[in-house]
């Protein structure tokens, strides 16, 4: 039997505002049938989103949502789960708003390895205000913040990840549903703060301006720049500059911060003495 | 029964916002107001409450508003640089009518400015301190009780209002330590307000759906009453429109239900105001914060020399106690106007009262005025 999305769906906000042939409806989707998975309460599932195309995925899922501010998706996740730690929250954001202008807070989300399912929408492009470089635009391409061709090095967004802390860290593509839909489950049952760098198409303010006039041209270059983890790992370090490994990148058991944080209220209620460093394995 | 302590203003802010509920604190490090949250990191585990230091100011509210959404009552503390930072995330509270108290320890600035000096130059910043249209609430501490009532207060109107309330220290008041006399802890946990709730079925729940000058009602999250919070124009259960009667009309209700309200009934029962010895005053002396106590002693030391000095102190600074600067614009032939800033707050007294034949002293070096510098000023009036 197909699958009923509707239960999980904000019905009457369909049609989305998203353009014809755009990723962010096959996540959305992809995300619905992980919950479902999950088997989870909608009731205790928060959505976060930021600014940006990938902002309005909040509100299509039926759920507890926040639309937040530009790049700050995390920070008030963060608020959300110590107040309620049983509670499930999915974060939402694009290159930009994650990479960019949130930059300092997916850092530090990674760092504290609070329980987040953070979800960064990768369609290396300013998609909404219609194609200004992002931290993950390739070198060359052309946008219009860039008239003579973009300069800016870019970003691989799990190596930050991986190198902030995060316990897991996986990168996937929408080109297959059924495998993001494994790894969402595998990262929303782990504890700690889950990063998924998901790349997506923009044909529209990507694609027609770098000869990728279809989705499914640009969608063919996707493919083109990924490669499973274990193929990854047998390409020359050439050829490996231009491939982003996909997979679970890194999944590791780490405290999680609201676990760490009850022994911050046991120490307070004189229940434990006050934590030091014998507390931790890891001691610089 | 009435509670002696030895405190000071910064501590005893967090121990009022202990003692009203808050079982928040999002925030960053900031003089001269860090005292603020060192004294929560203390105090909130002790009952489960969550106290987070974020990676920087935007964080530190973002992650208390976070807080405030999911149900709690929340805070942030910060000076004049934190609140700059602060601004969007402040728009986003107002427009989505989120409660959160904001204490701001006021310090010199722009920028950077005099971190370890006194000033009251946020005086504007706090009556609009982001971008958009709405209406602000601030109040001003001017003495170690006020910091913990007023603090008390702040957290009752943001709940009550559903909307970021300012709480104003100023460097002077937040680092002043000494004795001071606080109500009666049963007494104040009787006054606490918290924020309205909607019991029907969830799916008639439409928690913007309401009248012309009242705050939206927000249940907590994760209690079966979905609804979807943004920053940007919504309509009745918080959905982004563009629809420009339902925009107009989001403005005169955010607008309406501080400005509206406090113009015909007041916000709250408390004083707005202190009045010292104007009853019989010839002249009248306006002060708030750190130095209305100077200016206290001044109308002692005038009242010495044989002039009738009183003196006026606003409480809450926005909304301006209206009706009543009105009043003493009226009765007042002789008027002194004292801050430190350049005149922040003599422009709002000038439009209340229709006139601008004041006598000023105003100060932006951080430091304070002396009680005789203001004798001085004011018998130059005589």
């Amino acid at each position: 039997m197909a699958f009923n999305y509707d239960q999980y769906l904000r019905v009457d906000k369909m049609p989305t505002l998203w353009c014809w042939g755009c990723g962010d409806g096959v996540i959305l989707k992809s995300v619905i049938r992980a919950i479902d998975k999950m088997g989870w309460d909608m009731d205790k599932v928060c959505v976060v989103s930021g600014i940006g195309c990938s902002g309005r995925f909040s509100s299509y899922i039926n759920c507890n949502t926040v639309h937040t501010t530009h790049g700050r998706t995390i920070a008030y996740a963060t608020g959300i789960k110590l107040t309620r730690p049983d509670a499930h929250v999915i974060v939402v954001a694009g290159d930009g708003d994650g990479l960019a202008i949130g930059g300092n807070h997916t850092i530090h989300g990674c760092r504290r390895n609070i329980d987040l399912n953070f979800i960064l929408i990768n369609n290396f492009i300013y998609g909404l205000t219609n194609s200004q470089i992002s931290p993950t635009t390739p070198q060359g391409m052309w946008c219009v913040s860039a008239q003579n061709g973009n300069i800016d090095p870019t970003f691989d967004a799990c190596k930050l990840a991986i190198g902030a802390g995060a316990s897991f860290v996986a990168r996937e593509t929408m080109l297959d549903p059924k495998k993001l839909e494994k790894v969402l489950v595998k990262g929303f049952s782990h504890k700690g703060f889950s990063f998924f760098d998901i790349m997506s198409n923009c044909h529209i303010n990507l694609g027609r301006k770098n000869k990728m006039l279809s989705a499914m041209e640009n969608l063919e270059w996707i493919d083109s720049i990924t490669t499973p983890l274990k193929k990854w790992e047998a390409l020359q370090a050439e050829e490996q500059m231009n491939k982003f490994p996909t997979g679970v990148l890194r999944e590791v058991e780490q405290a999680e911060y609201c676990e760490m944080y009850d022994m911050v209220i046991a120490a307070a209620q004189g229940k434990r003495g006050k934590i030091t460093q014998d507390d931790f394995a890891k001691k610089i | 029964m009435a509670r002696e302590v030895i405190s000071t203003g910064n501590e005893l802010a967090a121990h009022a916002a202990f003692d009203a509920g808050c079982m928040f604190f999002g925030g960053y490090p900031i003089t001269p107001s860090s005292e603020v949250m060192h004294e929560m990191s203390d105090l909130l585990p002790t009952v489960g409450g969550k106290f987070i230091q974020m990676e920087d100011e935007i964080a530190g509210i973002s992650v208390a508003l976070g807080a405030s959404m999911a149900g709690t009552k929340s805070m942030t503390a910060t000076s004049g640089p934190g609140i700059s930072l602060k601004a969007e995330q402040i728009g986003l509270a107002f427009i989505a009518e989120v409660p959160l108290v904001i204490i701001n320890v006021m310090r010199g600035g722009p920028s950077t400015g005099l971190p370890t000096r006194v000033s009251q130059a946020d005086i504007g910043q706090a009556q609009y301190p982001t971008h958009g249209d709405y209406a602000s609430i601030t109040l001003c501490a001017g003495s170690l009780e006020e910091c913990y009532t007023q603090t008390v207060r702040a957290f009752n109107l943001a709940e009550k209002y559903m909307t970021p309330v300012f709480m104003l220290l100023d460097e002077t008041v937040g680092h002043m330590h000494g004795k001071a006399v606080l109500p009666d802890l049963e007494e104040i946990k009787a006054s606490i307000v918290s924020r309205k709730r909607f019991d029907g079925k969830p799916e008639d729940y439409r928690p913007y759906d309401v009248p012309m000058n009242t705050p939206a009602v927000l249940n907590p999250m994760f209690e079966g009453y979905r609804f979807h919070f943004t920053g940007l124009h919504h309509g009745p259960t918080g959905f982004p429109t563009e629809d420009a009667a339902q925009c107009q009309f989001n403005i005169e209700r955010l607008v309406g239900k501080i400005d509206a309200v406090s113009a015909d009934v007041g916000l709250d029962d408390e004083a707005d105001y202190e009045e010292f010895m104007l009853d019989d005053a010839e002249v009248c002396l306006i002060a708030y914060g750190s130095i209305s106590r100077g200016a206290k002693e001044a109308v002692m030391k005038l009242r010495a020399d044989g002039i009738k000095a009183g003196l006026f102190r606003p409480i809450m600074i926005w909304p301006s106690p209206a009706k009543k600067l009105k009043e003493i614009g009226q009765k007042f032939d002789k008027i002194f106007v004292t801050e430190l800033n350049m005149g922040q707050y003599l422009k709002e007294i000038e439009r209340v009262m229709g006139r601008s034949d004041f006598t000023t002293l105003h100060k932006a070096n951080g430091r304070p005025i002396a009680p005789l510098e203001m004798v001085a000023k004011v018998k130059e009036m005589f």
